[in-house]
């Protein structure tokens, strides 16, 4: 017997079908009716976001942390709108999401009418697919489709637009949930072709300089087990990029850190003088590559993507595959599975001897201060209070690059930024996602004074749902990667990138409801990160003043090579 | 490099919209576009004719594989094919000489006058694209050009070849 129900029943039943547990939203005009549904049950949670940004990154926090879809409900116009910034940056680091868009009635579409946009219009460049559903019976294919195609081959973000009339409450239709989902336009490559696993094994057989550079393709496959396999089987250095950071262990002694723009010296260096390149789930980004003329010129590149249009597109490979990182990976192991791992180690004995030598550069390494905190220390303090094993959700920006590079992530899904699109107001809601998702965790947000107030109201949503998050805000009274790049190309001239009234954020916090911290002198940090951690069942706001002046090192030199770097305000490469 | 790119595609809303999108983006060449339905009317084909080297070509084929809405990409330049254009062109026909020398180039050309008014004659001409250029220089050195229409450029791969789901 099929069912009958209004529209809106159709997309809040539709999401539990699906499997969706929360849905972050803001309701309005357009909405309302879906609202009603939301009120009637409670298989979905709806959490009441305080801006519908906001809402999108915490969809994207929870979907980044658990592999799941995150979903958002917004109204027509000014509600859609707000989810755009949101919508991009899930789709530049292929996060899976479903924006379910409120629209005018479809007699009024096209009339310019009241909170009337055309959102699959806005956002027809930042998403994977888009529907505008015409009839409340299409409802459940329609979002059912949504959900599929957000997660499987590249994921990314799709908007389901639905006007105000047939969602009508008012109006039954029956409801038909499809068994089966298929798209004659629309099948990924998942295996890797034979002959190309071929290519690869014998070009990694030969390497005697191989370094092995992963990017979030391998996260979104799920691919850590058997990356790992892989990398000791071979014995090859490992690089993560910005978006791979976990899914192979930071600890781990194959692991030379990240690559890249503020990539490691021993990473950069690694990648410039390897012979062969194993690109996984990684795409050769310009804040990877530096100068593409100059990219690693000794290389023989394979490159396995999911996404054939991600292979060749800035670096051309030499032995491209196309497929999933994990199935790939197994392919290629059935060959390589006989690998003797002691031989392999005694072939690239001279290669270690050289990165070896890279890494005791200790690039890293920084000067402290008895009156400044150093932002390095702070991000070292926050790994030692939280045993390395925390949630870290970040905003963008110097304290995103000192995070990424002094916290060692041994676990995939515990590094959420956004990296391709890089969203300042992102952290906050973010780590919010991040707590939903697995309550009970830590999930802590690492900013800086002008990013956390890019998406600062939700400070009012955590107190509503009792988020606990810890917020580790390097204060240092500019934008510091703006100012960082003024001190080394525009002679210093701050231009815009220093606050003056900047609002005391301890009191803020406490204006909100929850803790607020300030630090002011290194000796206080530790204690005060004990403080910090000690509030299980609160948010803390941890105002850390830092010292101004420090810059993000290494960093590549522009137009340069991946090894042409900078190592502090003095040294260069 | 010029090529002829043909797309097979559900013939859905916001499908075409995808596929111009994709040329904007990504800061492509249109030189010309054109689409119908097919004979399974769940289908639309369009024909894209686009310029770049290899690898912008390779990207543009790539990027509108990976469109939901598309279900098959070929270059038809790669192989031998054939290509049509049509174009609808109406000319100033004032006096006897002009008429004549008109009528004696749609001769010429194979072209045929769709309408003919006491001043002006449409006429149609189909053929690649340098014939429809080279019919329309002569018309607008003989004659007036009043307004014309093209089809853009549609074509198919010879032999056993060809663009099915």
């Amino acid at each position: 017997m099929v069912e009958m129900m209004s529209g809106a029943a159709m997309v809040v039943r539709a999401l539990k079908d699906v499997g969706v547990k929360h849905v972050f939203g803001y309701p309005g005009g357009a909405v309302l009716d879906i609202y009603d549904a939301l009120f009637a049950q409670d298989d979905v949670e709806h959490v009441l976001v305080r801006h519908e940004q906001a809402a999108a990154h915490m969809a994207d926090g929870y979907a980044r942390s658990t592999g799941k879809t995150g979903t958002v409900l917004v109204t027509s116009g000014p509600g859609a709108t707000n989810t755009l910034t949101g919508i991009a940056t899930a789709y530049m680091d292929s996060i899976p999401m479903v924006i379910l868009s409120g629209q005018v009635a479809s007699s009024l579409i096209g009339e310019d009418a009241f909170q009337e946009t055309d959102m699959v219009g806005c956002s027809r460049p930042i998403v994977k697919h888009s529907f505008l559903v015409k009839r409340a019976v299409d409802i459940p294919e329609a979002i059912a489709k949504a959900y599929y195609i957000a997660n499987t081959g590249r994921p990314g973000p799709v908007v389901v637009d639905l006007p105000k009339d047939i969602v009508n409450v008012a109006e039954e239709h029956p409801y038909v949930f499809p068994t089966e989902i298929s798209l004659r336009s629309y099948n990924p490559t998942l295996k890797g072709h034979n002959k190309q696993i071929k290519k690869a094994v014998s070009v990694l057989l030969e390497a005697k300089r191989p370094v092995i550079y992963v990017g979030g393709g391998a996260i979104a496959a799920e691919a850590q087990e058997e990356l790992l396999e892989l990398a000791e089987t071979l014995q090859a250095p490992v690089t993560t990029t910005l978006m791979g950071l976990g899914v192979f262990p930071g600890t781990h002694k194959q692991a030379i850190g990240m690559l890249g723009m503020h990539g490691t010296f021993e990473a950069n260096k690694t990648m410039h003088n390897a012979d062969c390149i194993l690109a996984l789930g990684a795409r050769f980004d310009d804040r990877v590559t530096n100068n593409v003329e100059k990219f690693c010129p000794h290389a023989t590149i394979i490159h396995v993507d999911i996404d054939p249009a991600s292979i060749s597109k800035t670096v051309n490979a030499h032995v491209p595959v196309v497929g999933s990182v994990d199935k790939v990976i197994k392919q290629l192991m059935t060959h390589l599975d006989k690998i003797d791992s002691k031989k392999q180690q005694e072939k690239l004995a001279d290669w270690w001897q050289q990165v070896e030598q890279w890494r005791e550069r200790k690039c890293l390494s920084y000067q402290t201060s008895d009156t400044l905190i150093k932002p390095q220390q702070v991000i070292e303090a926050l790994y030692k209070h939280t045993n390395g094993d925390a949630f870290v959700s970040s905003d963008v920006g110097q304290h995103q690059m000192f995070a990424a590079l002094y916290y060692a992530f041994d676990k995939p899904r515990r590094w959420i930024n956004s990296g391709g699109l890089g969203t300042m107001g992102f952290g906050l809601p973010a780590a919010m996602g991040v707590q939903f998702a697995h309550p009970g965790s830590t999930s802590v947000v690492v900013t800086g004074d002008g990013s956390i107030q890019m998406n600062i109201q939700e400070l009012s949503t955590c107190l509503q749902y009792n988020l606990p998050i810890k917020i580790i805000s390097l204060n240092n009274r500019a934008l510091g990667m703006v100012r960082q790049w003024q001190d080394m190309i525009y002679k210093g001239r701050h231009s815009h990138s220093y606050m003056e009234s900047m609002p005391d954020f301890v009191k803020l916090a406490e204006a909100y409801g929850h803790v607020g911290i300030r630090v002011d002198h290194p000796s206080e940090l530790d204690d005060a990160m004990t403080r910090c951690f000690a509030e299980k069942e609160r948010l803390v706001f941890m105002d850390i003043n830092i010292d101004q002046s420090e810059h993000v090192y290494p960093m590549q030199i522009k137009f340069g090579a991946m090894d042409d770097m900078r190592l502090s305000k003095t040294e260069r490469t | 490099m010029r090529r002829i790119i043909s797309v097979l595609m559900e013939n859905a809303p916001g499908a075409l919209s995808r596929i111009v999108g994709v040329f904007s983006q990504r800061g492509y060449n249109v030189d010309s576009l054109c689409v119908a339905p097919t004979e399974d009317q769940s289908l639309s084909r369009l024909t894209i004719v686009t310029h770049g080297d290899d690898r912008v070509i390779e990207q543009i084929t790539k990027q509108m594989n990976k469109l939901i809405d598309v279900l098959k990409v070929v270059d038809l330049t790669e192989g031998t094919h054939i290509e049509r254009e049509m174009m609808l062109i109406k000319v100033a026909t004032r006096n006897e000489q002009e008429r004549t020398e008109v009528m004696r180039n749609v001769d010429i050309f194979r072209a045929q006058v769709l309408d003919v008014d006491l001043t002006n004659y449409t006429i149609e001409v189909t053929g690649t694209t340098d014939k429809l250029d080279a019919f329309a220089t002569l018309m607008k050195q003989t004659s007036d050009i009043i307004e014309s229409s093209r089809t853009g450029v549609c074509g198919l791969a010879r032999g056993e070849k060809a663009l099915r789901p």
